[in-house]
């Protein structure tokens, strides 16, 4: 038997449709069994809040009288990319302030704009005859600007390496401080919980699907950058580690602050939390069985970060959930980067959004390449 | 009574001497020890919660003073979480050594242990969100 999307949304629409989370519907199958699971369940929501690096938002913030192509442009002392049209800029997350540093960056700017705060535009320009304003510092917010929207190239990475540091020195990571001597073990999915891990071979998610990101919905544009489903897979089809990407994009002015956080890394820099769910239709059988996918049936490799070593050790979410894994005999304490704690509310969000009625499911317009997809590396070449 | 956080300071071949015992049977001090790094022949730390009347505590805190090899530290400062603020995302457990910040396993909430807490600061660097700070 199966179900389509249309159904799904008629069921949707009506306000009748039976929604379940990725961690509820383990339990579900378990109690009914796969076939009678099926028969009742609709969809199954998803959620993840980690730290996103390739994050960013596009601004267009009108024209000022007189006007200026602004070639330089600055955002509260953050530099945004303005080598686009002439009131357009980009604003990446980890870009640092001119003045701060790394105390203050792109995601914090981005965060005081979805809060609703005033920003400081500055931008420069070498005139033109049609722009022939040189210099503007004025004061911008949701409200003054036109378009403003997060495009993200890289999102919801399927599955993260987990890290350590085989080194004796104290190494500052993006994956966090990594204490020396394999004093500790960090990891950022939500597991179980994750979009990605739920829908492995991207049945259901592809080019235009709609998501819930940073409190809004939102759109999948694109395959992620680095989006790599060559990646070595268990026999679930859940791959060991990275794996695809989704390149997101959403409305920054109807987001929430509560979904999209600044973060800075020690001696790293800044980057950012940004919070997504998607809803997957359980179009048959082996839809449900993909979601009912459990920690313990989902591995990840764990990587000395230092590059030192190659630990050649798997591990499982269970195990590191545990609190505790093993190194060479050693029981080594893991500690979480992602927040499972929020990952769960927007989960639970997205469910109450379903059974109301407020958020129909997608046909994605294309489909991702399951395979053939080959991660290119940057070689240094003679120029 | 009142209880204050000490560090103390042990240098080169100074363990011999029955710190803990003597503080407690001399002064009528509680000593509860938080976090112990003391092994012969090297320098050690331990550091620990004592709690007494203030004429004791500060008699005791004179006779570390007057121990040969061994200095004491207080921790004026404590730690705030701005709970409020905090997203639960564990980084700063990755560091915490003494167990004093751990995820709950059924909510996946922070949970902060005032009593474990070495006022070390670690966690206050390792927080992405800045919402662990020491303050005096
Ligand atoms: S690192 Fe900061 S935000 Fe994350 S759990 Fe700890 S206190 Fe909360
Ligand atoms: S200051 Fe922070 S890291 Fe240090 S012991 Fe206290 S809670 Fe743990």
């Amino acid at each position: 038997m199966q179900k389509t999307i249309a159904e799904i949304n008629e069921k949707i629409k009506s306000g009748k449709a039976t929604v379940f989370t990725a961690e509820e519907i383990i339990s579900v199958v378990e109690e009914k069994g796969v076939k009678k699971a099926f028969e009742e369940v609709d969809v199954v929501t998803t959620g993840t809040f980690g730290p996103m690096c390739s994050s960013g938002m596009f601004i267009n913030f009108g024209h000022s009288n007189p006007p200026i192509r602004m070639s330089k442009v600055s955002l509260n002392d953050v530099p945004a990319y303005a080598g686009i049209a002439a009131v357009d800029a980009y604003i990446g997350a980890t870009e640092h302030s001119e003045r701060l540093g790394m105390q203050y960056g792109g995601a914090h700017v981005i965060e005081d704009f979805i809060k609703g705060k005033d920003i400081v535009l500055s931008a420069e320009s070498y005139g033109t005859d049609c722009y022939p304003r040189k210099d503007i510092k004025t004061i911008i917010n949701k409200n003054s600007v036109n378009q403003a929207y997060l495009f993200n190239p890289r999102n919801c990475y399927q599955n993260y390496a987990a890290a350590t540091n085989s080194t004796d020195k104290i190494m500052y990571t993006y994956m966090g401080t990594l204490l020396p001597e394999f004093g500790n073990v960090t990891y950022s999915t939500s597991g179980e919980l994750s979009p990605l891990l739920n829908d492995p071979e991207y049945r259901t998610i592809g080019i235009g699907t709609r998501v819930f990101i940073g409190g809004t919905q939102g759109y999948v544009a694109w395959e992620g950058t680095q989006h790599d489903p060559d990646q070595e897979r268990l026999e679930n089809g859940v791959p060991i580690g990275g794996a695809g990407t989704l390149a997101l994009i959403g409305d920054a002015k109807k987001m929430s602050s509560r979904y999209i956080k600044a973060a800075i890394y020690e001696k790293y820099g800044v980057s950012m939390f940004v919070g997504v769910g998607i809803p997957i239709p359980i179009l048959d059988e082996d839809m449900l069985m993909k979601t009912a996918v459990r920690n313990r049936d989902i591995q990840t490799v764990l990587v000395d970060k230092s590059g030192r070593e190659n630990l050649n050790i798997k591990l499982n979410y269970e195990q590191l959930r545990s609190g505790y894994v093993e190194i060479r005999g050693n029981k080594v304490h893991t500690a979480p980067l992602s927040s499972l704690r929020l990952a769960r509310e927007i989960a639970h969000e997205l469910k109450k959004q379903v059974q109301q009625g407020e958020f129909m499911l997608t046909e994605p317009v294309e489909k991702f390449k399951t395979k053939g997809h080959r991660l290119n590396k940057l070689e240094d070449r003679e120029v | 009574m009142k209880t204050i956080k000490v560090s103390l300071q042990y240098s080169l071949n100074s363990i011999t001497t029955p710190l803990v015992s003597n503080l407690i049977r001399k002064f009528n001090v509680e000593v509860n020890i938080l976090h112990a790094n003391i092994s012969l022949n090297k320098i050690g730390t331990l550091i620990a919660d004592i709690t007494g009347n203030d004429q004791d505590i500060q008699d005791a805190l004179d006779y570390i003073e007057n121990q040969d090899g061994i200095r004491y530290k207080l921790f004026n400062k404590k730690l705030i979480w701005q709970e409020e603020d905090c997203v639960h995302c564990g980084a700063c457990t990755a560091v915490c050594p003494s167990n004093a910040l751990t995820m709950n396993k059924d909510t996946w909430c922070l949970e902060f242990s005032k009593e474990k807490c070495l006022v070390c600061g670690l966690c206050a660097k390792a927080c992405p969100l800045n919402v662990m700070s020491l303050q005096a």
